[in-house]
């Protein structure tokens, strides 16, 4: 089995916190990963050290076979310059959860910015891509509106679509609805869920117990910077083995 | 009650009028109008890069940067302005290998030594200004371009810089007004902008007043025109910001301000 994500004990302080305390993952090709957990217990951060938003103190992340930030020549690693590690950060798209679409730029332009910049691809080529995805994801029509027009669940939608442009071989989600009004949330569930049924690999960070529920090939549980957790959402949602995790789950499920 | 004190004031306004469009004064407002568009260019190509080179992670760029604050922005323009114009007695020729040997006071004309004096203290100042808005563009637009595969100066070039120079643009125009109003200190080296041509002509004909009026008329003009143009860029560059309505009642207030206040 091919591995589109794999983390090796990872490892992430600020100061004198430990936030992340050695983490080992491996994610298949086709698989949707789910990473639940409390508040502070480090997902958002594990996440960002997976795609190298955040350089681990320690520990490796491989992506489709390549390890993130480095560049193993004779069996040595030598540091990539930061152009190559923005390479590999191109083959993870990213949705944070508070959109962080470019102001300055239309939906359309959000969209083909990647395309055009990184990946050289001629405007009339990037703007019709773009548009199938902002079609996939609902706003086709809303090519011409600047962010500050849209709603939360619209802005998330174009953010999907500005990250999907760039045929990222894993999708991240950091908390992708967690920023958004209750009755928003819906429909970027179901743009993801979409994404999931099409055979997207994802991780996703999220409180959304439902989603992770019905959409997670497997479910994983941090909490304090450990994975407490991890298997098939059915066992671990309904009889988790650990205590403290069973704990967090009927804090959140009830 | 000012209207009436001014009416019946020891102006003769048949003089403000007549010197209004005499020929050396237009002249003269050409070279305001010339010596404020080079110094605020100068000054904003300093400013950009002098306040990108604040932010940047090289420790000797950045010593650089805050060495020229330091220097420009803590000495008082006028003072500048001589230095620049005396120039050529520190060093009495310009000598670049293969380029330029010429007498320093050929290469320093005082329009050269205006335009010097004025944009480099400007561009000091906008150093702080474009570094305040590059740390103000919201940190997650760099995440999201780095996330896409964007290198740091694609992300500079694309991301951060256009959305500085919208939230820097108020301040541009006032920088602006201020270049233009400031200009009039090139008078003092000898350079015959609007201020030097009415102080020689007031010279000789005694109308002090009237020719210092003719000065405020044309500089008035100017700064009106400066906040009209503002009004216009500042929408155009806001399309993607908050509501029109917003903006035109912002408009009024600042060119109001721009224009009453004294100083930029």
């Amino acid at each position: 089995m091919s591995l589109a994500v794999r983390a090796v004990g990872v490892r992430k302080s600020f100061g004198d916190h430990e936030v992340l305390k050695g983490l080992d993952l491996e994610v298949a090709y086709g698989e949707v990963l789910c990473i639940l957990g409390p508040s502070g217990s480090g997902k958002s951060t594990f996440l960002r050290c997976i795609n190298h938003l955040e350089i681990p103190n320690a520990g490796y992340v491989w992506v489709d076979g390549s390890i993130m930030g480095y560049d193993l020549r004779a069996g040595v690693l030598h540091e990539l310059p930061v152009r190559r590690l923005r390479g590999q950060q191109s083959q993870l798209g990213m949705v944070f959860q508070h959109f962080n679409l470019f102001a300055h730029r239309t939906v359309l332009g959000n969209v083909i910015e990647g395309p055009m910049v990184v990946r050289g691809l001629r405007r009339a080529e990037a703007e019709k891509r773009a548009m199938e995805l902002l079609d996939q994801v609902g706003m086709a029509g809303r090519a011409s509106s600047y962010p500050s027009q849209l709603s939360g669940g619209q802005k998330q939608r174009v953010a999907i679509a500005r990250a999907l442009a760039m045929e990222p071989r894993v999708m991240l989600f950091d908390e992708p609805t967690s920023a958004l009004d209750p009755e928003l949330v819906g429909e970027v569930l179901e743009v993801m869920r979409n994404l999931a049924k099409g055979g997207t690999t994802m991780i996703v960070v999220t409180h959304e117990i439902g989603f992770a529920r019905e959409v997670a090939d497997r479910v994983l549980v941090m909490i304090d910077g450990e994975i407490r957790e991890t298997g098939k959402p059915e066992q671990v949602l309904s009889n988790p083995d650990d205590p403290r995790v069973r704990t967090f789950l009927s804090r959140v499920l009830s | 009650m000012i209207v009436r004190a001014f009416a019946v004031g020891q102006i003769r306004w048949d003089v403000v009028g007549q010197f209004l469009t005499a020929r050396v004064i237009v002249i003269g407002f050409g070279w305001t109008l010339l010596i404020s568009a080079c110094a605020l260019a100068l000054g904003i190509a300093l400013g950009f890069a002098f306040g990108i080179m604040r932010t940047a992670t090289n420790p000797t760029l950045r010593f650089a940067a805050w060495l020229y604050v330091w220097v420009f922005r803590g000495t008082p323009v006028l003072l500048q302005l001589l230095i620049w114009f005396n120039i050529g007695l520190v060093f009495p020729r310009l000598y670049i290998p293969g380029l330029v040997d010429e007498r320093m006071v050929d290469v320093v004309t005082p329009f050269v030594a205006a335009v010097l004096g004025l944009g480099v203290n400007e561009g000091s100042y906008l150093t702080e200004v474009v570094r305040g808005g590059i740390a103000s563009v919201d940190r997650g637009q760099i995440e999201a371009a780095h996330t896409l595969g964007m290198t740091p100066g694609q992300t500079m070039r694309r991301i951060v810089l256009p959305q500085t120079l919208r939230l820097i643009l108020p301040v541009l125009g006032n920088s602006a007004v201020g270049m233009l109003k400031f200009s009039s200190l090139a008078a003092t080296i000898a350079m015959g902008e609007m201020l030097n041509a009415a102080q020689r002509i007031y010279f000789i004909n005694g109308a002090v007043i009237e020719l210092l009026f003719v000065c405020a008329i044309w500089y008035l003009a100017g700064t009106t025109m400066l906040s009209i143009g503002q009004y216009y860029l500042e929408q155009h560059f806001g399309r993607d910001a908050t509501t029109a309505g917003y903006r035109k009642q912002w408009f009024k207030m600042s060119s109001w301000r721009a224009m009453a206040s004294g100083e930029a």
